[in-house]
């Protein structure tokens, strides 16, 4: 398989970035998406040239490191799956790629394909998490959770903190990360008991890392590699007692 | 002047830990903010630690590779965590998950260790429960469990298949809560290239800013690395791309023992690779041997025909055939070993790679055509998507390839029993210590030892260490500080200015892994170590030469980061050989083909071989020290599973 590749290069978060336009051939269709980048790099090396920056480490899917925008889906068009979860043969019939960075004032570009996303973890730190003295903790089957709790909690906790929701998002809003933290933690007795602060919080400091807010366009779950639903979002509204 | 000694406490196995805990010193409260610790990593190990420091009120930095300290790979683990809070009233106990863990380990793991880890294990469920880690229920709303290999009770603990994610995510959560607290500091995308030594004690590291490139020391009381495993050195495994020895291999040179280096897991059933390019594995959960069939062509000619085409008589249930007994169930070591010589043989499926067929069938027909399609989906839904979405075929229709991969590194820093190194002030957690898993793990083991390490172990012994140690003042402006600045620029230096730059990281990796899968992987002997050294050595003699790094150092430039790494798995890749020559035994994980029975079990050698072999760093050939082992309580049997 043969593809041209039209890559976002961009020097550092001060420089404009642009386009640059690659051309790879005699890729195996069981090639995955980062590994045509791997060998587009190798490629590069031997020119001389500097390698395109992208993110990536445990390549299946669960660490939320890899973040590509590839023909204007993050993650790609393949539902429920990050991108190293693509492979070439998903490719067939698009031989002209365009791939991009996360776009979201919040994450800005470090460099080519690369965006900071500590603002994710500004907003763990803010409230995102139960207030146990860590070393200390009783007997775990002391506090009983009802199964349908316990796998819904799951369901939210599945997040991978990959930031697609907002790539996607026209408001650029973390909404769905924030309600799915808060879901998850509101599910278990552990977390109920703070569960307004620490949506507040979470909800302000969102607010000032620079997101966007929520107007129900819906699309985060649509793109969402581990599927987690926008009714998060009506959870974290009753959480907050906007509803 | 090495601290070789392991600091076991005496007496009865199960009070040990407690007598220990009452002899260490401690640190009061207010006092604590005045002693500083550097943590190196953030995976269970790591994360669970600074949470830990982070509360009792000690000032923590904390240090990670990846972007966020939530990536760090504990996150991949799928099946579960041991802990024997016997809830199934299945007779589990302390004494039994330690038996279990030795046993598993092949007699090659210290028994204080192991009984304290099995000890603490309990106390881990309660830690993660509290913090909302949303484990499996029963209908009841108590905890759910599940069995797991090599054990004959309930005693692990999941969350569906993604148990390592919520216990980090736990973990990560516990640790940004005191990242609210001033005394708590946390430096992401900052990798640790060197290890800075004042006075023979570990005082600090040098961080390498992963996106301007910039250089600099950070000092503390004490530095602790939980920096993972090096499963990497095969190039192929299914640990996370970025993950690496550099941080363990930089303390080895400064005179920590790098311990049984040569103990590395291979997992049997893991998605083949299908190509030269192919940048890493996936695992396939082990439970699918539990109903699937594993077959090759008898004749070579069929392999690469489809296998719907391969008539009855012509697939060789090999397993089946060569362990009659447990046949498809054979233990992971001896099951990945049979792949491989039937591979070996010319009877793999499969893309060729390097001219040779790396795969065998997992046939799930059989069990389809006894309980029907829908049942197999429910068992084994999300394991057969998966494999669909890796490979592009579907396994109701067609077999599963399979191949081992290494996936664990059971050797690491030597640690006493106080998870110190032989360098005073240099502690070390999880997966890059040696401390609990002997010669080979268990499974749903892994998560088990770096959350005891690091939430109830290491905060301990950490403050018993400031507590006794008398430190001088280090700053930037120490020489040593400025000594280890240095190293570490000539050395970026070097990298990116070879006299004869040719090849990428890439390119020396890729050879370093196979040297090593043929050499030092599933089995060994002699000859081919001996051969495997030499061409390491020259190698690395090339890798130095011709290495080309493009880019500049002051900038995000992951080709040096990974020609770094890559330098680093080299030298470390010529000790796990020399480690597997020095062994003259087969034992769990480590099969010498000199020391196998007929029926390829490790014929170990405890007469000659029951130690722990520790090395030390040499300019010229590094230096075997021994830990002798002592089965006090536990009498060594062969690990038999016929």
């Amino acid at each position: 398989m043969n593809f041209t590749l039209h890559i976002w290069r961009q020097k550092n978060s001060n420089i404009q970035g642009e386009f640059v336009t690659y051309r790879i051939d005699n890729i195996d269709e069981d090639t995955s998406f980062l590994e045509m980048l791997d060998q587009l790099n190798e490629q590069l090396i031997a020119q001389d040239q500097d390698c395109i920056v992208f993110d990536y480490d445990c390549r299946e899917g669960i660490c939320g490191a890899c973040s590509l925008v590839i023909n204007g889906y993050p993650h790609g068009d393949k539902k429920a799956t990050t991108t190293c979860q693509l492979y070439m043969r998903d490719y067939k019939h698009q031989t002209e790629l365009w791939v991009e960075p996360w776009r979201a004032k919040s994450f800005p570009v470090i460099k080519d394909l690369t965006v900071d996303r500590s603002s994710f973890d500004s907003i763990i730190q803010s409230g995102g998490y139960v207030s146990v003295h860590t070393g200390s903790a009783p007997e775990a089957n002391a506090l009983l959770v009802d199964k349908h709790s316990a796998d819904e909690a799951f369901n939210s906790a599945t997040c991978i903190g990959c930031g697609a929701c907002v790539a996607v998002c026209p408001n650029a809003s973390a909404t769905l990360f924030v309600a799915a933290k808060i879901t998850h933690l509101s599910l278990l007795p552990q977390g109920k008991i703070e569960e307004k602060a620490r949506a507040q919080k979470m909800l302000n400091q969102m607010q000032s890392e620079g997101f966007g807010s929520c107007s129900n366009h819906r699309h985060c779950e649509r793109v969402c590699p581990k599927g987690i639903s926008v009714s998060n979002i009506t959870k974290m509204n009753q959480v907050l007692g906007w509803t | 002047m090495s601290n070789f000694y392991a600091n076991e406490p005496t007496g009865p196995l199960e009070d040990r830990w407690e007598k220990h805990l009452f002899n260490l010193s401690l640190i009061a409260p207010q006092n604590r903010k005045n002693h500083k610790v550097i943590v190196v990593g953030t995976g269970l190990a790591g994360a669970s630690l600074c949470a830990t420091l982070g509360e009792a009120g000690y000032q923590v930095s904390s240090f990670c590779f990846q972007d966020s300290p939530r990536r760090a790979h504990s996150i991949a683990a799928q099946g579960g965590i041991n802990a024997t809070k016997d809830y199934q009233n299945d007779g589990d106990s302390v004494w039994r998950l330690f038996y279990d863990t030795i046993k598993g380990g092949d007699f090659r793991a210290r028994e204080s260790n192991v009984y304290r880890l099995a000890e603490l294990s309990g106390n881990i469920i309660d830690q993660a429960v509290a913090q909302g880690v949303p484990f499996a229920r029963e209908y009841s709303g108590y905890l759910a469990n599940r069995s797991f290999g090599g054990t004959q009770v309930s005693r692990t603990f999941y969350a569906r298949g993604q148990t390592g994610q919520q216990l980090l995510l736990g973990a990560y959560q516990a640790h940004s809560r005191q990242l609210e607290n001033d005394n708590v500091t946390h430096q992401s995308r900052a990798e640790m290239l060197e290890l800075i030594m004042v006075d023979n004690k570990a005082r600090g590291i040098v961080v390498r800013d992963l996106v301007s490139g910039e250089i600099s020391a950070h000092t503390a009381d004490c530095v602790v690395l939980c920096t993972g495993g090096y499963s990497n050195a095969f190039y192929l495994s299914t640990n996370a791309k970025g993950c690496n020895t550099s941080a363990t291999w930089r303390a080895y040179k400064q005179g920590a023992y790098f311990a049984n280096p040569s103990f590395t897991q291979i997992h049997p059933t893991c998605v083949p690779p299908t190509g030269e390019n192919q940048s890493k594995l996936t695992l396939m959960s082990e439970s699918l041997r539990n109903d699937g069939r594993i077959w090759a062509p008898k004749n070579s000619a069929d392999c690469a025909k489809n296998p719907a085409d391969i008539k009855e008589e012509d697939r060789d249930y090999f397993l089946e055939r060569m362990y009659p007994a447990f046949a498809n169930l054979v233990p992971r070591d001896v099951a990945s070993r049979a792949v491989k010589h039937i591979c070996d043989k010319g009877h793999g499926v499969g893309s060729k790679i390097h001219g040779q067929r790396l795969g065998v069938y997992l046939d799930f027909s059989a069990i389809i055509e006894k309980l029907g399609l829908e049942a197999v989906a429910e068992k084994y839904g999300n394991l057969f998507d998966m494999y669909q979405s890796i490979t592009g075929e579907d396994p109701y229709q067609t077999p599963m390839k399979i191949y081992p991969a290494p996936h664990y590194t059971m050797g690491g820093l030597w640690v006493d029993y106080n998870l110190m190194t032989t360098i005073e002030g240099l502690f070390a957690g999880g997966e890059a210590n040696f401390s609990d898993h002997g010669a080979n793990r268990l499974g749903a083991s892994a998560l088990m030892q770096g959350l005891a390490d690091g939430y109830f172990v290491l905060p301990k012994t950490i403050a018993n260490y400031l507590a006794k140690s008398v430190l001088t003042d280090v700053d930037d402006t120490h020489p040593q500080v400025i000594q280890s600045l240095k190293t570490v620029k000539d050395r970026i230096h070097q990298l990116m200015n070879a006299p004869a730059p040719k090849h990428s990281p890439e390119y020396y990796h890729q050879k370093l892994g196979k040297i090593l899968w043929e050499a030092c992987g599933m089995s060994r002997e002699a000859e081919r170590l001996n051969r495997a050294i030499d061409e390491i050595a020259e190698l690395e003699m090339h890798f130095w030469k011709n290495i080309k790094v493009t880019g500049v150092d002051k900038d995000l430039n992951q080709t040096l980061e990974r020609a770094g790494r890559v330098a680093d798995f080299i030298e470390l890749g010529k000790l796990m050989c020399q480690d597997a020559l020095m062994r003259e035994e087969s034992c769990g994980a480590h099969a010498r083909v000199e020391y196998l029975s007929e029926s390829g079990e490790a014929k170990r050698d405890d007469d000659d071989f029951s130690f722990v072999g520790a090395w030390e760093y040499r300019s010229e050939q590094p230096m075997l020290h021994k830990e002798q082992l002592n089965y006090e309580f536990i009498e060594p049997t062969v690990r038999n599973y016929k």
